[in-house]
């Protein structure tokens, strides 16, 4: 029996309850989450957090049509041949998003954009992209989030605010747990935040260091410096707004460490210096080998991010940004990259999966995906869906279908969907797509 | 039913003591069967082989080819992959990278391009065993399965410590069918958790391990009996500790030891087979005889070589101190995961310079160890790819132990100090087509207990690779005619037939289930995962089968 089959708790045709399920929104991926459904609706989630419960609350059904095309409805296979045609005329088209799917939908998403040639990219690209340019750098001391449960008596985290983008992280992962190793939870950990602004993840933490904006990667030097016992100019304190005492102390507690952890957030990713102030950071942490034990770990956002990342790469050797356009898979963000490949206005045909580019796109990216056909799976009317020449209304990751999902720290985590969905899930639909290119391919 | 004969070719079936024989092979639904007793009935396919080699398909027991690690290094490498030849979509089969570490679809597509039908991933954490099944469902053609990482896991070696060892026995048990893997595997036991805990390793097998008060011996003799008493296939498979340190070979030595008489697969033993002093470079040398010796009069002993060659590739284990002192040696960019109770794991890119003495003189142990064991049932070709080199170096090791002549072109452009440091220069013998036929396919699949593979006995798994004979060995081994896997062509003359899936090979052992409640108790403390999600369920797996039961 598969996972997604076995039997829940207790069930009664209105009630049911479904222990142990997953929580897909964030990059934490709780899997303990005990949901109760009635009549199609999950009424109550415990063990979720405010985002977690937004999440299943939400996620109800809608009542939309299937498909679409240009807006009106159509049968799913009116709508599986017209993706089928876009997407096989297409000279250099783009697959975008994925990070809000399963492993097993994405790996088709790849196997549809490897048979076509097309650009593949994630939402990886907006997000830590830059680390993991920062990642082929100088590679990157981590750990999974157990370790930092078990283990960590220092934590450092830096431009992010986790108490409100991934609210359980302090409870399940990185400061309250007791550890095997930490009996005393959140007494036997030093916990520091980094960032440009007093956030309410301030409040949880010993100490909290306001930096001045744009200075991340200048704080990270000055203390990769200290570490290997440099001198270090005082002017630190004008470029970054802390003084080289308070910097010298932070480096003496943290060789002074069992094990530290820094966590670092898209406020390094996406602000001068991008991938620089990333590897800046996966030094340090390298660095700190030599006097104790210390991982770094960039906090991912979306559900399945680091699925992506990880399908992506096992499939073509890259983990975004890959064009395969002639025959075999290459690599260059801000070539490949959906952001750029758009606003240059190179390609003419779309597959965005689970994600809304027409929110969060620039301007000139927005604007040529509004002009070319597209095909876009998503749970809601998203501003995308509203643009797509195909669009498909799925059934929601984790609430409704099983699957795969890899967290954060690349553990991956099946899920126990809660009840059906009426619509189509994005491997379903995706896979229908591949077989009518496939035999148009192969003349079958 | 199809019917299939490969008629006239120079068969090499060792495991059947067949040896160049002129025989055909009968195939149907996916396995060797007699020749049809009804001599009115023809074979509806004829391959003909006349003047080829027929061999059963290669079998590699110890690679790293799918999974968290191997991905890791895919991620990290763009730079690997820059300037190697790419795998180009064709009309049924998808697109790659290579370099050291090759995409998932492109490692399939060259496994079965060099005659290989199954290979093993030989370490892989337990709770990110589902990643390795994805990676290994996106791995075409060749049959395929994963040890399982024990060596440092918390349970065990918490059970080693209490005394408990039936509770360690279910454990073992447990945890393979959890994770649907083939076989147990120690990495540096102990000495991992001691990189864990404080940035240290394990220097002897009688060091106390941080928090548990055990020793890698316990861990080594704990998990080969529990192995044994399950009566898994293959034996319990070890990298042992100290790894590429001057002088290790009295701690490899010490892991033979250890096992009391169990069963034991020593791998890669090319990297734990140094004499030297661990603080003097200068006096590193060879050790291979000794330890030659000891295998060959030990016959509970099994090994597969690490054989390395010259080039550039990447270090890949789940030895997390070893990644980190190869970071310190190399200077280059370093990857470390930690997995929660389980295990580590080091990733660094290598280049093995035949200008380097000390890489010259790892390059001349591995070959020694084909040469020198007499017996060659109990050793298996391997390059621990990509650690010593690529699985696509196995044409070039091939050539190198058929023909002395060429062994000493290679040795006339290494530092002459490897003359005194190993015995290779002295070594003449040369392999035959039937002792690379073991060592490549027979003697792997009877190590890993595969009644199926590595022969082609009636009822065997329809897995053959026939071969042009050519003088130039690597370039007959490089480039097989036909390929064949399960009664179907895959390859021929180097094109790849067939986009099939592969089949995964798992064990399921029974084992008492009583100590499930103290697991779970446990498990439920310390994980950061839900007990009920841990387990890989079958239903997602592709098509697979269960080895030894």
């Amino acid at each position: 029996m598969s996972i997604a089959e076995q039997p829940p708790t207790t069930e009664t045709p209105e009630l049911k309850i479904v222990k142990d399920a997953t929580c897909t929104f964030c990059g934490c991926v709780c899997d303990d989450m005990e949901l109760t459904v009635e009549n199609n609706r999950i009424t109550k989630a415990k063990n979720a957090c405010v985002l977690g419960k937004a999440w299943f609350f939400n996620h109800h059904i809608e009542d939309r049509p299937d498909a679409t095309i240009d807006g009106q409805p159509v049968t799913y296979e009116a709508a599986f041949d017209k993706a089928a045609e876009i997407l096989l005329n297409a000279k250099n088209p783009l697959t975008y998003g994925m990070s809000d799917s399963t492993s097993e939908a994405q790996r088709v998403a790849v196997a549809i954009t490897d048979w076509i040639g097309g650009n593949l990219d994630t939402t990886t690209s907006v997000c830590h992209g830059p680390s993991g340019m920062a990642f082929q750098g100088v590679g990157e001391v981590t750990c999974s989030l157990g370790e930092i449960k078990n283990r960590a008596d220092f934590v450092i985290f830096w431009g992010g605010n986790p108490a409100e983008s991934h609210p359980r992280h302090f409870t399940k992962y990185s400061l309250m747990p007791k550890g095997q190793f930490v009996p005393n939870g959140r007494k036997d950990r030093t916990a520091v935040l980094i960032d440009v602004r007093k956030t309410k993840s301030a409040k949880a933490a010993n100490q909290f260091l306001q930096i001045k904006p744009r200075s991340d990667f200048e704080l990270a030097w000055a203390l990769r410096g200290l570490a290997k016992g440099l001198e270090i100019d005082p002017d630190i304190e004008r470029k970054t707004g802390i003084s080289l005492e308070t910097l010298t102390d932070l480096m003496d507690r943290m060789k002074k460490a069992k094990f530290g952890a820094i966590l670092f957030g898209m406020g390094v990713t996406m602000t001068r210096g991008k991938h620089i102030n990333s590897e800046a950071i996966l030094a340090l942490t390298r660095d700190m080998n030599r006097h104790t034990r210390w991982i770094a770990k960039p906090m991912r956002g979306h559900g399945n991010v680091t699925g992506a990342d990880n399908v992506v790469t096992w499939s073509t050797g890259y983990p975004f940004g890959v064009n395969l356009g002639r025959g075999y898979p290459r690599f260059n963000p801000g070539e490949f990259t959906s952001s750029d490949v758009l606003a240059r206005g190179e390609a003419d045909a779309a597959l965005i999966i689970a994600s809304d580019p027409m929110s969060n796109f620039s301007q000139p990216a927005r604007e040529h995906l509004a002009k070319i056909p597209s095909v876009v799976l998503d749970p809601k009317l998203s501003d995308t869906a509203r643009t797509a020449t195909v669009a498909f209304t799925t059934a929601t990751y984790g609430i409704n279908t099983p699957g795969t999902v890899y967290r954060m720290d690349d553990v991956p985590i099946p899920l126990r969907p809660a009840f059906e969905s009426p619509y189509k899930s994005d491997y379903e639909i995706l896979k229908e797509i591949e077989r009518r290119i496939r035999a148009k391919q192969l003349g079958v | 039913m199809t019917l299939t004969c490969i008629t006239n070719g120079l068969l090499h079936d060792p495991a059947n003591n067949i040896d160049g024989v002129v025989r055909d092979v009968w195939i149907e639904d996916g396995r060797v069967v007699a020749a049809p007793t009804d001599l009115g009935r023809r074979a509806d396919k004829t391959i003909d082989a006349a003047g080829m080699v027929v061999m059963p398909g290669g079998v590699d027991m110890h690679c790293h080819i799918a999974g968290p690690k191997v991905n890791v290094a895919r991620k990290m490498m763009p730079d690997d992959k820059r300037t190697a030849e790419p795998v180009r979509r064709t009309a049924f089969t998808r697109s790659g990278t290579t370099g050291s570490v090759p995409s998932t679809f492109a490692t399939g597509y060259l496994y079965a391009g060099l005659g290989y039908t199954t290979a093993f991933d030989a370490a892989i954490p337990p709770l990110l065993a589902r990643h390795a099944h994805e990676e290994l469902e996106d791995t075409p053609i060749i049959d395929k399965g994963f040890y399982v990482l024990m060596g440092n896991n918390h349970y065990l070696m918490k059970q080693l410590q209490e005394n408990e060892p039936e509770r360690l026995k279910s454990y073992v048990g447990w945890l393979l069918n959890s994770t649907k893997g083939f076989a147990a595997k120690l990495v540096n036991p102990g000495g991992v958790e001691v990189w864990k805990s404080r940035g240290g390793n394990a220097t002897s097998l009688d060091d106390t391990i941080d928090h548990f008060d055990i020793t890698p011996r316990q861990i080594i003799s704990g998990v080969a009996t529990a192995v044994d008493e399950l009566g898994l296939p293959h034996p319990v498979h070890i990298h042992a500790n100290n790894l590429g340190v001057p002088g290790n070979y009295n701690t490899t030595l010490d892991t033979m030891n250890a096992l009391e008489g169990h069963r034991g697969h020593i791998t890669h033993i090319q990297f734990h087979s140094y004499g030297g002093d661990p603080d003097d470079q200068s006096t590193f040398c060879s050790r291979v005889p000794d330890l030659v010796e000891y295998v060959e009069s030990h016959p509970n002993i099994t090994v597969d070589v690490g054989q390395v060659m010259f080039g550039e590739t990447t270090s890949m284990t789940g030895d997390g101190p070893l990644g980190y002192f190869l970071h310190k040696v190399m200077g280059r960019k370093w990857f470390s995961g930690d997995t929660e109770m389980e295990t580590g794991c080091g990733i660094v890119p290598i280049t093995y310079k035949n200008k380097s003495l000390v890489h010259a003189i790892q390059w001349a142990i591995g070959l020694e160890w084909y040469l020198l064991m007499q017996d060659p049932w109990r050793i298996a070709m391997s390059t621990d790819h990509p650690n010593g080199s690529s699985f696509r170096a196995y044409p070039e090791i091939i050539a190198l132990l058929m023909s002395r002549d060429r062994r000493r072109e290679m040795l006339a452009r290494v530092p002459g100090g490897l003359k005194e440091r190993t015995t290779l220069a002295d070594l003449d013998r040369e392999y035959t087509l039937n002792e690379i036929a073991i060592i490549t396919r027979a003697s792997p699949a009877r190590i890993l207990g595969l009644k199926n593979k590595g022969h082609l006995g009636i009822g065997a798994d329809a897995d053959v690779t026939i071969y042009q004979p050519n003088e130039d060995y690597q370039r007959m081994f490089e480039l097989p005619r036909y390929v064949i896997r399960r009664g179907e062509i895959v390859v021929e003359d180097g094109e790849i037939r067939s986009n099939t899936e592969g089949r995964l090979l798992h064990v399921a052992p029974k084992y008492d289930e009583g100590p499930i409640d103290d697991i779970q108790e446990w498990f439920e403390k310390y994980y950061t995962i839900q007990f009920r999600n841990y387990p890989v369920d079958e239903n997602t797996l592709h098509e697979r089968e269960v080895i030894g039961s």
